[in-house]
């Protein structure tokens, strides 16, 4: 079994992350074709390409760039790269590997949207990844390549970067205009959307990292290239971070449409030393859990993980074995949605609160039999009701791990231990 | 009373002209302060970021509270943050947390008595595909036995 290395055809070669290594293997001429092409014209060819945002949502990439208002009126181009979903390591790999992959598709968005101004807000852990780019700015900069009169095409584009400080929260793209603007990461009410209102007020547009480095590759191959791998509603490679009870973690690029089984047990190698395969979280924390043997049919498209009640998500796939008692791991999630929620909104600053206090509550033995269906009304009562999606994200996991593992849940309540035999939790206490 | 040194100042005037608006610099002057003041920030630092940046003391209180990156008390000279979230907590990060705090005979955010070291406990550090991992101060030790962990601490100068 075989990845299909699109982005990350060159990722192995440690010359690709400097100006000159990137530029022998064909880097920055997809910018060069760019600029002389209209603006208008890579619009249509990223929409066409049928592109869909790497960061969570999925939305079309092209359709968002035609949302931002036709005038001369200055525009932001942000590029998300606080990367703090569990379980998602993929926008690291890309920053550390190929810099300038990302410049370059950045370059070339900014053309596209007629944007002179651009940040790469980068989550604030991230350290190495940072001097990476860092690095790779200033010879972009030394090469002419940013700046003003960008190859002589008339284009000019300045790029910087910004380092968050730790909050989950920046990465949603509201949350992280206001930690770019100086506040408290805290999300604003859509609409106004960015395309129409964002940072400092003016359109602004918020993209991952994979799906700015992807731009390049539409640009090499076109619209029908790019089309090549995927499905129709999913076109195009995507980067999966494989982690959990896995032989095998990392990173894994294959088409979209790749079965789930064949990352889990061909790339990755299956499960470690003979235990069985128990369940899978398909697209970050947030994405709903899906048992065995759902795992077992899945393939990894927006479709038909939307037609289990899941998402793609990021492209986090986290593997759980026989030996993972359900309600610690729903614990543990639930322990950092509370910490998490910026608390702006009611339903989820409370719920969060209870969610995490009712499973700590079962896993220190001291569940009440009515704590299971609780657990899901209090979710319930979280779905559709915010600001922004963290509620939601918070609550879908727990209605999903209630449903799909309720024995798991009731066991514990009645018996004050978990169902999973020889099963010792590390103590409520280990949070704080 | 808290000051910066003369780069430290140098560096914060220079963030606050890097942006759109000033506001951008209070994130990278409070790592400036943090890194001058012992890894941590005290009100002293607040009142000082306050009247250099000529920004109200209570908006950087309020920016500063906000992240989980700016200290709100002293920790050791090395900050060992363990992640525990999932991916990490199902390969041995419980396990990892509760070793090194015994060995150096500390509870969770407490400094060990020579100030060298204070173990945390955060969430997901975008490294868990070589799980359990940490990160002390600005680096990442990744695919950890609790063993290891110590024995990379116990090499710290
Ligand atoms: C709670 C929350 C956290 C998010 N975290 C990230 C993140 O770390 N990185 C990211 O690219 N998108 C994240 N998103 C999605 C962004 O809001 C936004 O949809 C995305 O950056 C758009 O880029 P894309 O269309 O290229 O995917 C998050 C959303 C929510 C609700
Ligand atoms: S849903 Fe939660 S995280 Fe999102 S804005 Fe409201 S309180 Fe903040
Ligand atoms: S879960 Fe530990 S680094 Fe992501």
């Amino acid at each position: 079994m075989k990845e299909t290395k699109v982005l990350t055809e060159h990722y192995d070669k440690e010359e690709y992350r400097f100006l000159e290594g990137y530029q022998k293997w064909g880097g920055y001429s997809m910018l060069r074709k760019a600029l002389k092409m209209k603006p208008g014209d890579i619009v249509e060819m990223v929409k066409a390409s049928g592109l869909r945002g790497r960061g969570g949502a999925g939305f079309p990439t092209g359709v968002k760039w035609g949302f931002l208002p036709k005038n001369g009126e200055p525009r932001y181009l942000l590029c998300n790269a606080d990367e703090g979903e569990p379980g998602t390591f993929k926008d690291r790999l890309i920053m550390e590997r190929a810099p300038h992959q990302l410049i370059e598709g950045m370059l070339i968005a900014a053309y596209a949207i007629e944007s002179h101004k651009s940040y790469i807000y980068v989550r604030g852990e991230y350290n190495y990844p940072i001097r990476v780019l860092e690095k790779a700015l200033e010879e972009a900069y030394q090469a002419g390549l940013l700046g003003r009169n960008i190859l002589g095409s008339g284009f000019h584009h300045d790029m910087d970067i910004y380092r968050g400080a730790g909050a989950y929260i920046c990465g949603e793209e509201t949350g992280l205009i206001s930690s770019l603007e100086g506040y408290k990461g805290q999300p604003k009410l859509k609409p106004p959307f960015p395309a129409v209102q964002g940072y400092l007020k003016k359109p602004t547009i918020v993209n991952n990292v994979e799906t700015l480095a992807a731009v390049v590759i539409i640009l090499r191959d076109g619209p029908e290239g790019y089309r090549k791998y995927g499905t129709e509603k999913s076109p195009g490679t995507k980067i999966f971070s494989l982690s959990g009870n896995v032989l095998r973690p990392g990173n894994y690029e294959v088409p979209l449409g790749f079965p789930l089984k064949d990352l889990i047990f061909g790339l990755g190698g299956g499960i470690p030393n003979g235990h069985q395969l128990k369940a899978v979280i398909p697209g970050g924390s947030s994405a709903p859990v899906l048992t065995a043997e759902e795992a077992m049919r899945a393939t990894l498209d927006y479709e038909c993980l939307a037609n289990m009640g899941t998402m793609l998500g990021s492209g986090a796939v986290i593997v759980l074995d026989d030996r993972q008692c359900m309600v610690d791991c729903l614990g543990n999630l639930m322990h950092f949605y509370h910490h998490e929620s910026c608390g702006q909104c009611t339903p989820c600053r409370e719920g969060t609160g209870w969610l995490d206090k009712i499973t700590q509550r079962i896993l220190s033995g001291q569940g009440q039999p009515a704590d299971v269906d609780l657990l899901f009304k209090v979710a319930d009562n979280m779905k559709g009701r915010t600001i922004c999606a963290l509620s939601d994200a918070a609550a879908l996991p727990v209605m999903s791990f209630v449903t799909k593992f309720r024995d798991e849940f009731d066991y514990y309540v009645h018996n004050g231990k978990s169902k999973v035999k020889g099963k010792v939790l590390a103590h409520a206490q280990m949070y704080h | 009373m808290f000051a910066l040194s003369p780069e430290g100042l140098e560096r914060v005037k220079k963030e606050m002209r890097r942006y759109e608006t000033k506001q951008s610099a209070i994130i990278p002057a409070l790592y400036i302060a943090q890194q001058e003041n012992n890894g941590w920030i005290s009100d002293e630092v607040i009142d000082y970021l306050s009247r250099v940046m000529e920004i109200p003391a209570a908006q950087i209180n309020e920016v500063f509270k906000f992240y989980t990156m700016f200290n709100q008390k002293p920790v050791g000279r090395y900050h060992v943050q363990v992640c525990g979230t999932l991916s990490c907590h199902v390969n041995g990060a419980p396990e990892l947390i509760e070793f090194l705090c015994r060995h150096l005979g500390v509870k969770l955010d407490e400094m060990t008595a020579d100030g060298k070291f204070t173990i945390s406990r955060v969430e997901c550090l975008g490294s868990c595909g070589t799980a359990p991992m940490m990160q002390v101060n600005d680096t990442y030790y990744e695919n950890l036995t609790p063993e290891k962990a110590l024995q990379i601490l116990k090499n710290l100068p």
